[in-house]
C-alpha cells in the first residue's frame, strides 16, 4: 500500500509578477548581489552581447552559487569570451556532437534499457539516486569514450559534485573532482600512444590537440573537463528525475508518445522548456550599463534566467502548460548565442531515448515519496527538481 | 517531390529530394554539413540557418517573429537569411539552391 502523492509534476512559474512588473529580480549570493533578467528577448539579447556581459571574468564568478572560493581552474570554453573562445568550440563540437552517431545511440539505448529494467523489477526505488545518477553517470562514459566500469566512481560520489547535505559549496567535495582529473590527465599522459579515432577517450584528444596552433596545458584540459563532469551532473539528473515525476501523474501523454513516437521529440523539448534542468547563468559586467532601464553598474554580477525565460507569456502561449503540440518552442533550457550548451546533444539524446523506451515499457508510475528541491533566490523560491523521489514503476 | 541543392562552407555541393518534412529534416537525414538541427525542428536552436537566393526569398516568404528574432541574433545573419526547420518541403522550394551559413 503507498501513499498517493500529488503535485510532484507541478512546477510552478516564481517569476511571473516581477518579469511582468519590472523585468528584472535581486538576489544576493555570498555578498556579490545579482540582476536577474527575466523576459526571454532581454535574455537572449544579454547572452549574444559577450563584450557587456562577461564569461571570461574569475573563474567561477558566474556561477550561481559562486564558486569562486572553491575554484580557480577555468572552465573551458563556458569561461572564455569570443575571439578565444571560437578555438576552443571549434575543437570540441565535433566530440561533443557524437551522440547524433547511430553507433552511440545504440550504446546508449543499452544503458538505458538496463535502467529501466532495473527500476521495473524493483518495488521501488529512488529515481534521484537509483535511477538519474546511474543513468547520468553511465552514459557520461559514452560521452568520453572511456570504460564504462568508471561510472561506478562517479556514482559513489552521490548526487552532487560540489555540494554535501550541509552546504551548497562544500570545497572538499569539490576536491575529490579536481583531484580525480588531475589524475586521470595525468594517466591518459603516460599511457598516450598513437591509437585508432574509435579507441580515444576525450583525456587523450585534448592531450594531442591545439587550439590556434597551441597545445592545450595541463589546466586547459582539467577546464574541459570539469566543465564536462560539473555541467552535466545535477541538470541531467535534474531532467531525468522530473520526467519520471511529470510522466507519473500524466501517465496518458506518455501513452500517446507510445501511440505517435513522431511526437516524441516535441515532447522532450517541451519537458526541457517546462522543467528549465538549469534556472539561470551569470554574466559580469564590463561597463556601466542598463537592462529593462534598470542602471547595470561595472563589475557587478547580472543573471541570465532561463527558467523565467521560458515562461514568458509573450512568447509562449499558456506557457505554464505542458504542450506536446507546441512546434515553434524558442526555449533557453541550454542556454543562447556563443556559450549554448556543449553538452546538449547529449542530454538531448539522452532524454530522447528514454521517454520513448519509458512510453514502450512503462505501465504506470507510482509516487511513494516525495522531497522536493526547491532553490531559495533572493525573494523566488523555485523548484528546480527532487532531493529524492521513490516510486514505483510497473511494466506493460 | 522536391530536389533542392545546399552548398556547404567548405564549398561542397549536394543534390537531395524529398516530400515531406521540414527542409531541415531532409538536409540531416542526407548529411548536409552545417545543418545540426539538434532541437529536431521547434526553431530554439538555429543551428539550421541557411541564405535563400534573393530571387527566391518572395516564394518562400519572410520569417514569423520569433525566427526572426533567433536569426537577429546570429552573428552570420544576412538579409536573406531562414532558419530551415521552419521551411516545408513542397514544391513551393523545387530547384532551388541553399546556402548553409556555417
Amino acid at each position: 500500500m503507498t501513499t498517493k502523492i500529488s503535485g510532484v509534476s507541478q512546477f510552478n512559474d516564481a517569476f511571473a509578477t516581477q518579469r511582468t512588473t519590472s523585468g528584472i529580480g535581486q538576489m544576493d549570493d555570498q555578498n556579490d548581489p545579482i540582476s536577474m533578467i527575466l523576459g526571454l528577448k532581454e535574455v537572449r539579447k544579454a547572452a549574444h552581447n559577450c563584450a557587456t556581459f562577461q564569461s571570461g571574468a574569475k573563474p567561477g564568478r558566474i556561477v550561481i552559487p559562486s564558486e569562486v572560493a572553491i575554484r580557480e581552474t577555468r572552465q573551458i570554453p563556458f569561461e572564455v569570451d569570443p575571439p578565444e573562445h571560437k578555438g576552443f568550440r571549434e575543437l570540441l563540437n565535433p566530440w561533443f556532437k557524437r551522440p547524433q552517431d547511430k553507433s552511440y545511440q545504440i550504446k546508449l539505448q543499452q544503458i538505458i534499457d538496463i535502467t529501466i529494467a532495473q527500476a521495473l523489477s524493483a518495488d521501488s526505488l529512488d529515481i534521484v539516486a537509483d535511477f538519474a545518477l546511474p543513468l547520468q553517470s553511465k552514459a557520461l562514459t559514452l560521452l568520453l569514450n572511456t570504460p564504462m566500469d568508471n561510472a561506478q566512481t562517479w556514482i559513489d560520489w552521490g548526487t552532487h559534485v560540489f555540494r554535501s547535505e550541509s552546504s551548497h559549496l562544500d570545497a572538499n567535495k569539490a576536491n575529490i573532482l579536481y583531484d580525480y582529473i588531475d589524475a586521470e590527465i595525468d594517466k591518459a599522459s603516460i599511457n598516450n600512444q598513437p591509437c585508432e579515432a574509435s579507441e580515444q577517450d576525450l583525456y587523450t584528444v585534448l592531450l594531442n590537440a591545439e587550439v590556434d596552433g597551441k597545445k592545450l596545458t595541463k589546466e586547459q584540459i582539467k577546464g574541459v573537463m570539469i566543465l564536462t563532469f560539473a555541467g552535466g551532473r545535477d541538470t541531467v539528473i535534474n531532467a531525468i528525475t522530473n520526467t519520471l515525476a511529470y510522466f507519473s501523474e500524466n501517465m496518458d501523454d506518455l501513452k500517446r508518445i507510445a501511440a505517435e513516437p513522431n511526437i516524441n521529440n516535441r515532447a522532450v523539448e517541451e519537458l526541457i522548456r517546462y522543467f528549465s534542468p538549469l534556472t539561470q547563468m551569470g554574466r559580469v559586467v564590463t561597463e556601466d550599463t542598463a537592462v529593462c532601464e534598470h542602471a547595470i553598474k561595472a563589475d557587478s554580477r547580472i543573471s541570465l534566467c532561463w527558467a523565467s525565460a521560458n515562461r514568458d507569456e509573450n512568447v509562449f502561449s499558456h506557457p505554464n502548460t505542458v504542450d506536446f503540440d507546441r512546434k515553434v518552442n524558442p526555449h533557453v533550457s541550454f542556454g543562447f548565442s556563443h556559450h549554448n550548451c556543449l553538452g546538449a546533444t547529449h542530454a538531448r539524446q539522452i532524454l530522447r531515448q528514454l521517454v520513448l523506451t519509458l512510453a514502450n515499457k512503462v505501465n504506470d508510475i507510482d509516487v511513494v515519496s516525495a522531497d522536493e528541491n526547491i532553490e531559495q533566490l533572493g525573494e523566488f523560491s523555485r523548484k528546480v527538481g527532487f532531493n529524492r523521489l521513490v516510486v514505483s514503476l510497473s511494466a506493460k | 517531390m522536391a530536389k533542392v541543392i545546399f552548398v556547404t562552407q567548405n564549398n561542397g555541393s549536394m543534390e537531395v529530394e524529398g516530400d515531406s518534412g521540414s527542409l531541415m529534416e531532409l538536409a540531416v537525414a542526407n548529411g548536409v554539413a552545417g545543418i545540426d538541427g539538434d532541437c529536431g525542428g521547434v526553431c530554439s536552436c538555429a543551428t539550421c540557418h541557411i541564405y535563400v537566393e534573393p530571387a527566391d526569398f518572395e516564394k518562400i516568404g519572410q520569417p514569423e517573429e520569433i525566427e526572426s528574432d533567433m536569426l537577429q541574433l546570429d552573428d552570420n545573419v544576412r538579409e536573406f537569411s531562414r532558419l530551415c526547420c521552419q521551411i516545408e518541403v513542397s514544391e513551393v522550394i523545387d530547384g532551388m539552391t541553399f546556402v548553409v551559413a556555417n
